[in-house]
């Protein structure tokens, strides 16, 4: 991806901005773009990652069959 | 548990017969092959063989891959223009290792240059040659290609019966009715030290996944089968049957400090672990980290999606006759023992066995069972 358009520009509330700027004094964020970021990778890693794996009931069988003779299950 | 880095857990591997007469042959080593297998088997989910330039960039710069998905190191196919012939992108090649008995298919979508220099400073937070994985970047070739890989064969090995893959720990954990599962990941036979941090760990989930790193190792090194043979005894004495269960990964060390603690943490998360394991240094080697910095590194990834859980100095207090850590001994450190594997190797080395509240006594036996234990 080109440098520029590495980053895009989204628009919140100014009062909004100003909350966080006064948050993120003396923490470890450098600016409102790396805190806001940080916040959206997190709520949106929470609601992607959900969706457990699922198997065919017959591919599951197959494994618990090796994983008993292997002794990994009784 | 929770779904696999990236959201899916990737299967690269052709079941059916391939006719690849005719293919470019391209004989590759065996780290590069163990890549392949674990590309194929999910360890490395979401990816789906060798970065592209634009994810290798990314990996480097940004710790993500172009998608925005955690990823810390660079897995890499490099070669000599003068290894393969006339090579170009949108061919199929196919790679084999002899010592894993691998043949696997590259579509390759990209070939392209890259600056050891850059790639050492990134990873590895240093360009010195006397950092093993700084060492084997200078060795690596010149060029890389990129590109998706279909794994069509490879022979069974030695320690095969412990290796699982991550569909397999997946259905095993739900099997054993365990819901949260924390990974340790470890290169030596454990001492009492490891086996506080794995307890005081799996006190507050429901299983322990202990991951030994089986593969290419260094003069000195206890041997692969030492470290099996002393954890199965380990197990077999002191830990619940319902609550443990042990599985090899071969995979190579890089000693990345940081960058590769949250490597480790995703393939264990793609085993389908919860909360992994992040001791002192983990990762480390010689002076090139700070202690903490593979737990500080953590802050950067709020998306990583495995809990990790951090141990700093543990060792045994005299006066609290028990394993501590700093946050709950109040004692001098005139008290204290420190867990030295260097010590512990002294006495083995011996023919001795270490003190008990260094070592379980049956695993220093099994240690010792062995007129070898150390690679030579």
């Amino acid at each position: 991806m080109k440098e520029e358009n590495k980053f895009t520009t989204i628009s919140i509330p100014t009062p909004l901005a100003e909350k966080i700027k006064k948050r993120i004094k003396g923490t470890g964020f450098t600016s409102l773009s790396s805190y806001v970021t940080y916040v959206l990778r997190e709520v949106l890693s929470g609601i992607e990652e959900e969706k457990e794996e699922a198997f065919s009931k017959e591919d599951e069988e197959r494994v618990k069959d090796r994983l008993r003779s292997l002794g990994y299950l009784d | 548990m929770p779904a696999p880095h990236g959201g899916k857990l990737i299967n690269k591997i052709i079941k059916k017969q391939m006719d690849t007469k005719g293919l470019t042959q391209f004989e590759i080593n065996t780290n590069l092959s163990e890549d392949i297998i674990n590309i194929a088997n999910g360890v490395f989910s979401p990816l789906e063989g060798f970065l592209v330039e634009n994810d290798f960039e990314n990996v480097l710069n940004e710790k993500r891959l172009s998608d925005d998905t955690p990823w810390t190191i660079p897995i890499i196919l490099d070669f000599n223009k003068e290894d393969i012939n006339n090579i170009k992108e949108g061919d199929t090649i196919l790679l084999t290792n002899k010592e894993t008995g691998l043949q696997a298919l590259i579509d390759i979508d990209e070939i392209y240059n890259y600056d050891k220099e850059t790639l050492a400073n990134k990873v590895y937070k240093t360009k010195k040659i006397d950092h093993p994985g700084v060492t084997n970047v200078y060795n690596m070739k010149e060029q890389l290609m990129g590109g998706k890989i279909s794994l069509l064969k490879n022979k069974k090995r030695q320690y095969d019966e412990y290796n699982l893959t991550p569909k397999e720990t997946r259905i095993l954990f739900k099997g054993k009715g365990w819901r949260e599962i924390v990974a340790f990941q470890t290169r030596n036979p454990p001492h009492i030290g490891h086996e506080y941090v794995q307890k005081t760990a799996l006190t507050f989930v429901d299983g322990l996944f202990i991951n030994p790193i089986i593969g290419k190792k260094k003069i000195g090194d206890f041997k692969d089968d030492v470290i099996l043979k002393s954890y199965q005894t380990l197990m077999k004495h002191y830990y619940l049957k319902d609550r443990a269960v042990m599985s090899i990964l071969r995979t190579s060390m890089k000693y990345a400090g940081p960058r590769e603690a949250i490597h480790h943490a995703i393939m264990r998360k793609n085993y389908g672990c919860t909360h992994f394991i992040v001791g002192r240094d983990h990762a480390g080697v010689g002076n090139y980290y700070g202690p903490y910095d593979a737990h500080d590194i953590f802050n950067e990834f709020p998306d990583l999606r495995i809990i990790p859980v951090f141990f700093r100095s543990f060792s045994q207090c005299t006066k609290c006759g028990s394993v501590v850590n700093d946050k709950i001994c109040p004692h001098d450190q005139e008290h204290h023992l420190n867990f030295s594997g260097k010590k512990i190797r002294e006495i083995l080395k011996e023919g001795k066995i270490p003190p008990e509240d260094m070592m379980r006594k049956e695993v220093a036996e099994t240690i010792l069972k062995y007129e070898h234990p150390f690679v030579e």
